[in-house]
């Protein structure tokens, strides 16, 4: 690790002057992504030793980088929201400059697709990747490794790999963090994949809102390819691979993998009926894997740790919300959801409570704080309703109305739903009302049945992804939340 | 920004990156964008006829997507985020209250987008593409007269 010193310039503590400083300084510094507590922004780290730059409460921001050094707060080592994180994804993020390919090939960027040309043998690779257990990370969490043997079984001489770059989900920038700081890990990841496929195109479906995560991703492709790490004979082998960055135009529903197909193809973005699926029929009717980022980025430290080693694997967060410290942090899979949002979190703001977590996004659901044991898992979140989803945790504390929350998701699937089909359509227009009707003391007890029957209807109709679980916020909340449901209704309405 | 009389001669490069193909539209639109600041009738004409493609399948793909504009922008813009930490933190309001003050007479023209992923600083509103953190009306107001100075 260098003793420069490193100042994270990624979105998060750029928009709390990091730039700033970084042009003040007078000594070298060097450029990094994101180093996890963002709430302690401006972040900056010597060595192993983490430093908040951020200013007293009420105070401007420090004039020079060496004011705020001066004026910095170490972050101990030791500190829990640091000490409990496993990072594999993030190894490097925060370590190396995300604009130099230089300190990226130094710390180990690209060894492993070198070692997978030169091994030369792509179902192993396929195989490795199956055996470590390793789930899409994107929300769905299908299984990565039989998802790579089905495109790789695909008797076509043209396929496509594709990175699902579109993170929608409000609340959540773990892709963000990874692409911002780290982007040569996300290119390895997406080049072994195409290799172990038979790939020879890529391309990386990125939403607009993310700018300098663009802007990080073109400059890394361009070194990639100069340093022949992208584009015609990789390394030296006959492997060739090259990645497109397609940049979106603001549609949550381009999440959906065969939206995100059409949006690729310069089209509409609107969802088809599966099957076929994309690994039959994708980009231009080629078979086309796609996975999200964060499950490329594990595909390198798979590979250099090995499966026994590897483990359970990670998950990386964006805390949010209600909570004393947010920011993005990595943690083994199955750690139990009080860990990350108490003891690294730091719990609710002084003199509250936390009342629920919420994950997954419009597309998931409100853990309850008596749940809070709950090891974090693909299997044990289903269990409760809700979804793993991407991984953007918002915590909500007691000020918080369950059915305030439950409207803001559906005006939020109201507004993204595309319109093809007519239960997402008319569906989540209906629930709004019904949910409006609530917050405005006007529903009755039969108003609230009859938004629970929706929710059903919606979700067992509905085409795609977006429609199928658009109403899983409404029916979490009326799980574990009813009781202000049932303090919204008519006064003089039974309840039940 | 160059102008309608020059006849969309800046957008020939990004034409010609995607060979002319139609599977670049939304690549070329963005760009296209990005040159003239909106997607005009012309201009959305022109990008049709060099992708060889129906007018209305240029017109239906670029309404899909929220980020197109159709109208030119007032000098500034000011985008309420309406994600779900913002909102736990008060967003709703504070969007509500921007919207009743006299923006118009700042130049400034007010929207709203769905989470930049940069939540730790909620609420917070994106001003001119820098992010404003822990803002209310009040002090959004107050930086936003401060423009015009």
């Amino acid at each position: 690790m260098s003793s420069c010193l490193r100042l994270c310039t990624a979105a998060s503590c750029r928009s709390r002057g990091a730039m700033a400083l970084l042009q003040s300084s007078d000594r070298p510094v060097k450029e990094v992504g994101c180093l996890g507590p963002c709430s302690e922004g401006p972040l900056a780290a010597e060595g192993a030793q983490l430093l908040s730059l951020k200013p007293a409460e009420g105070e401007p921001l420090a004039p020079s980088l060496g004011a705020a050094l001066a004026g910095s707060r170490a972050i101990s080592a030791d500190d829990p929201f640091l000490k409990l994180q496993r990072r594999l994804v993030l190894a490097r993020c925060g370590v190396v400059d995300p604009g130099c390919i230089d300190d990226a090939l130094a710390q180990g960027a690209y060894q492993q697709l070198q070692a997978v040309l030169a091994a030369n043998n792509p179902s192993a690779v396929i195989d490795t990747v199956r055996r470590s257990g390793l789930r899409g990370r994107g929300g769905a969490g299908y299984p990565t490794g039989l998802k790579w043997a089905t495109v790789a079984a695909m008797p076509s001489d043209q396929k496509v790999v594709v990175c699902n770059a579109d993170e929608g989900d409000p609340g959540a920038f773990m892709d963000r963090t990874l692409m911002e700081g780290d982007p040569h890990t996300l290119l390895e990841g997406m080049a072994i994949a195409a290799f172990a496929v038979g790939a020879a195109q890529g391309f990386i479906y990125i939403r607009a809102e993310y700018p300098l995560a663009i802007e990080r991703l073109r400059r890394a492709i361009a070194a990639a390819e100069a340093r022949g790490w992208l584009g015609t004979a990789i390394g030296g082998s006959r492997f060739s691979f090259g990645i497109e960055l397609r940049v979106g135009a603001g549609a949550y529903v381009c999440g959906e993998e065969t939206a995100l197909i059409h949006s690729i193809e310069g089209r509409r973005g609107v969802p088809r009926p599966r099957p076929p699926y994309p690994a039959e029929h994708g980009v231009f009717g080629l078979p086309t894997l796609i996975n999200n980022v964060e499950t490329f980025g594990n595909i390198p430290p798979l590979l250099r740790l090995g499966v026994e080693a590897y483990g359970a694997g990670t998950k990386v967060f964006s805390l949010t919300g209600h909570v004393q410290r947010s920011g993005v942090l990595e943690v083994p899979m199955g750690t139990p959801l009080r860990t990350i949002v108490e003891t690294m979190g730091g719990g609710a703001p002084p003199g509250r409570q936390i009342k629920a977590v919420q994950t997954g996004g419009p597309s998931g659901g409100c853990i309850p704080a008596s749940a809070l044991n709950t090891p974090v898992d693909y299997d044990s979140l289903k269990a409760l309703g809700t979804i793993m989803g991407s991984g953007g945790m918002v915590v909500m504390d007691d000020t918080t109305n369950m059915v305030d929350i439950a409207a803001f998701f559906i005006a939020f699937s109201r507004e993204e739903s595309c319109g093809k089909c007519i239960p997402c359509r008319s569906g989540t227009v209906q629930l709004e009302m019904l949910l409006r009707k609530l917050l405005e003391r006007r529903a009755s007890a039969a108003d609230l049945t009859q938004l629970e029957a929706l929710c059903h209807t919606v979700a067992d109709a509905s085409l795609c992804g977006l429609g199928q679980s658009a109403p899983k916020p409404v029916l979490s909340t009326l799980r574990h939340f009813r009781g202000d449901y049932l303090e919204l209704l008519e006064p003089g309405e039974v309840v039940r | 920004m160059p102008t309608l009389k020059q006849g969309f001669a800046a957008l020939e490069p990004v034409l010609q990156r995607h060979g002319h193909q139609a599977h670049g539209l939304i690549e070329v639109l963005n760009a296209a964008q990005q040159l003239y600041g909106h997607l005009s009738e012309p201009l959305l004409r022109h990008i049709a006829r060099q992708l060889r493609l129906p007018f209305s399948r240029v017109q239906g793909t670029a309404s899909f997507y929220h980020l197109f504009r159709f109208a030119p922008q007032a000098r500034h813009s000011c985008l309420v985020c309406t994600g779900t930490a913002c909102h736990v933190q008060g967003a709703a309001q504070l969007l509500a209250e921007l919207r009743a003050a006299p923006l118009a007479e700042l130049s400034v023209e007010l929207g709203s987008v769905r989470c930049i992923g940069t939540c730790s600083g909620a609420p917070l509103v994106v001003v001119d593409g820098a992010v404003w953190n822990h803002v209310d009306a009040n002090a959004v107001l107050a930086r936003l007269r401060e423009l015009e100075r």
